[in-house]
């Protein structure tokens, strides 16, 4: 046992070394930011999966944490000239906040009444951000140029610092999907998914650690969109609310495969890079092709793929054992 | 008080309109549980069919509509043949995401062979407004929202007089219980997908001869019916007939009161209000 776990730590680092050389080796903008967009996926991705793969709720709104994270951190420099570090913070606490407002009344919801409640929810937070003065409506926000420093949260001359940046808070939030999975809460976060009643009269307190669940979900997914604002700095609600990001998020989660932990980094690696890349070849006209092959594509992983390619490779190597 | 009748009426008339659009959607989600994202594209489809068909043939809108309902037929049968029923063995997952699959290809795709343009076809048999008492009532909306009626309760009809109809109510209160009985489950599912489909083609000819028809017009029609089915309750034909024209109406009002730009967040939140109190829906069990 103790061998597996030291190979397995062994794997990680060199995993983890690599993708510390990486950006140093692939020196084109396009292909740093391609893998930066990757890891702020992968990261929703694992949130999403606290909440989907282990519990069962298929959330198709966590664009709206995603855009709360963004805005509030936004709002805070601009108006109030707030470190976008604390703006990260309170961004999340904002989103787990409101997570737990929307999701206590659903917590009676199941199946396709929560995915539907929850594209409601994501839907709602874009109409009225749409339509909020104070927010700059439908015009958005444009963050204010600052001297580039990490205290800034602000860098111009190379991406190498965003990359970074994104790559720690991937391994921040991989960290907490692993913590929870072994810990009681995600047990009892799959006993739910199995059986809703059956958890309730075994005594898991349903109701408590879905919530739980929805809440961290949110502040991971709150912290990728004050990396979002940071990074590209200019938000407004089409570009930070729109359903489209939702599905993007479930997709790498289940590309990858709901229920594993790095499932949805495996995913984001594959659905990042093809979706950038072929934007980059076929979307240049604006004719759409790039959304014709992306939707062929969802269209045949939920075919032949239901199950994920992390998914399957774990499964395939426990049945070698 | 004038203005407030004017837009209870209005609300009512695109109320019946989603009536009929929810009623195909609750009866794939009822008899095969799946909920098909691709159910506003479809109508898209439908609303450019006879488009076509009046733009190349001169064909009225109103005449497209049987043209409309047995291609929709075919599109359904199909999908479900070569897409839907090779995941419905497979994960939730897969089966929620599979048609947003569909949906992006079709609007994208009809996008690149139609332009996203507006369109709206001029000149249709039904034109003008009857005035009556002040009231204003557009005749094309009329006899669209009683088309949706008529075609609503022939659903109705069928459903509850036929073998056929009758098999798909079995079907959807117990899968295996029906499949004991002798009835072929699998047919049940691509007739009910291929119904489901026709009834939003007949409401695609309907809406075509007064509403603007562009490539991303499903969007917002699939987003309301999916509230709409949930309001109404799990595969119930008559909840998503009443929750259809509440619908509507509460949009409509919603809008006129307070905002025409929260119209669509004024539905969202009468859905999660709803199913707060009532966790599955108004008719649901």
């Amino acid at each position: 046992m103790s061998t597996i776990t030291g190979k397995r730590l062994a794997l990680g680092g060199a995993v983890l070394a690599l993708l510390i050389i990486l950006p140093l080796v692939v020196a084109s903008p396009f292909g740093q930011h391609v893998m930066i967009l990757t890891f702020m996926f992968a990261m929703c991705g694992v949130a999403w999966n606290l909440m989907g793969g282990y519990a069962g709720m298929f959330s198709f709104g966590q664009v709206a944490f995603f855009g709360i994270g963004a805005y509030t951190s936004s709002f805070l420099l601009l108006t109030f000239n707030i470190s976008p570090w604390f703006g990260l913070v309170a961004g999340g606490v904002i989103a787990s906040l409101l997570a737990a407002a929307i999701g206590y009344p659903c917590s009676n919801l199941r199946g396709h009444y929560f995915a539907i409640a929850s594209i409601a929810f994501g839907e709602i937070i874009r109409i009225v951000f749409n339509n909020w003065q104070t927010v700059g409506a439908a015009e958005g926000l444009t963050i204010p140029m600052m001297k580039e420093s990490l205290a800034n949260f602000m860098f111009h001359s190379s991406k190498l610092p965003y990359y970074y940046i994104m790559l720690a808070f991937l391994l921040l939030a991989v960290a907490v999907c692993y913590w929870v999975s072994t810990s009681k809460m995600g047990y009892y976060l799959r006993a739910i998914k199995e059986g809703h009643d059956i958890a309730q009269v075994l005594g898991v307190n349903v109701v408590r650690y879905r919530l739980y669940a929805i809440m961290i979900s949110a502040f991971l997914t709150a912290m990728a969109g004050t990396f979002y604002a940071q990074y590209i700095l200019y938000i407004d609600p089409e570009s930070v609310m729109i359903l489209a990001i939702s599905v993007q998020i479930v997709l790498v989660a289940m590309l990858g495969g709901a229920n594993t932990v790095l499932g949805p980094v495996v995913g984001a690696a594959i659905l990042i890079t093809l979706s950038e890349y072929s934007r980059a070849w076929l979307g240049y006209k604006g004719t759409g092709v790039d959304m014709i092959a992306y939707g062929t594509l969802i269209t045949i992983i939920s075919m032949y793929l239901p199950n994920g390619v992390w998914g399957s490779i774990i499964s395939l190597t426990e049945r070698g054992k | 008080m004038e203005q407030l009748v004017q837009q209870l009426v209005n609300g009512l008339l695109i109320g019946l309109v989603y009536s009929l659009l929810a009623i195909g959607l609750t009866l794939i989600w009822g008899v095969m549980n799946v909920l098909n994202f691709a159910h506003g594209e479809f109508l898209m489809i439908g609303m450019f069919m006879s488009y076509w068909l009046y733009a190349l043939a001169g064909v009225d809108p109103l005449f497209s509509i049987p043209v409309n309902a047995v291609a929709l037929f075919l599109l359904g049968m199909f999908i479900y043949r070569y897409i839907i029923s090779k995941v419905m063995q497979g994960p939730a997952l897969a089966q929620l995401v599979v048609t947003f699959g569909i949906s992006i290809f079709i609007a994208n795709f009809a996008a690149l062979i139609w332009t996203p343009n507006f369109r709206s076809i001029e000149h249709t048999l039904l034109s003008g407004t009857w005035d009556i008492s002040g009231i204003k009532l557009s005749i094309p909306k009329f006899v669209t929202s009683i088309g949706s009626v008529v075609t609503s309760c022939g659903v109705f009809w069928f459903l509850r007089n036929t073998r056929t109809g009758k098999a798909i109510l079995a079907v959807e209160m117990d899968r295996e219980a029906a499949l004991i009985m002798g009835i072929n489950t699998d047919r049940i599912n691509s007739l009910s997908f291929g119904i489901g489909s026709a009834l939003v083609g007949v409401a695609g000819a309907l809406l075509a001869t007064h509403y603007y028809i562009y490539p991303f017009v499903g969007g917002t029609f699939g987003l309301t019916c999916f509230c709409i089915v949930a309001l109404g309750g799990f595969g119930s034909i008559e909840g998503a007939f009443i929750a259809g024209i509440l619908v509507g109406v509460v949009q409509t009002l919603g809008g006129y009161i307070f905002n025409p730009a929260y119209k669509l967040a004024i539905v969202f939140a009468m859905y999660l209000i709803t199913v707060w109190i009532r966790p599955q829906g108004l008719r649901g069990w």
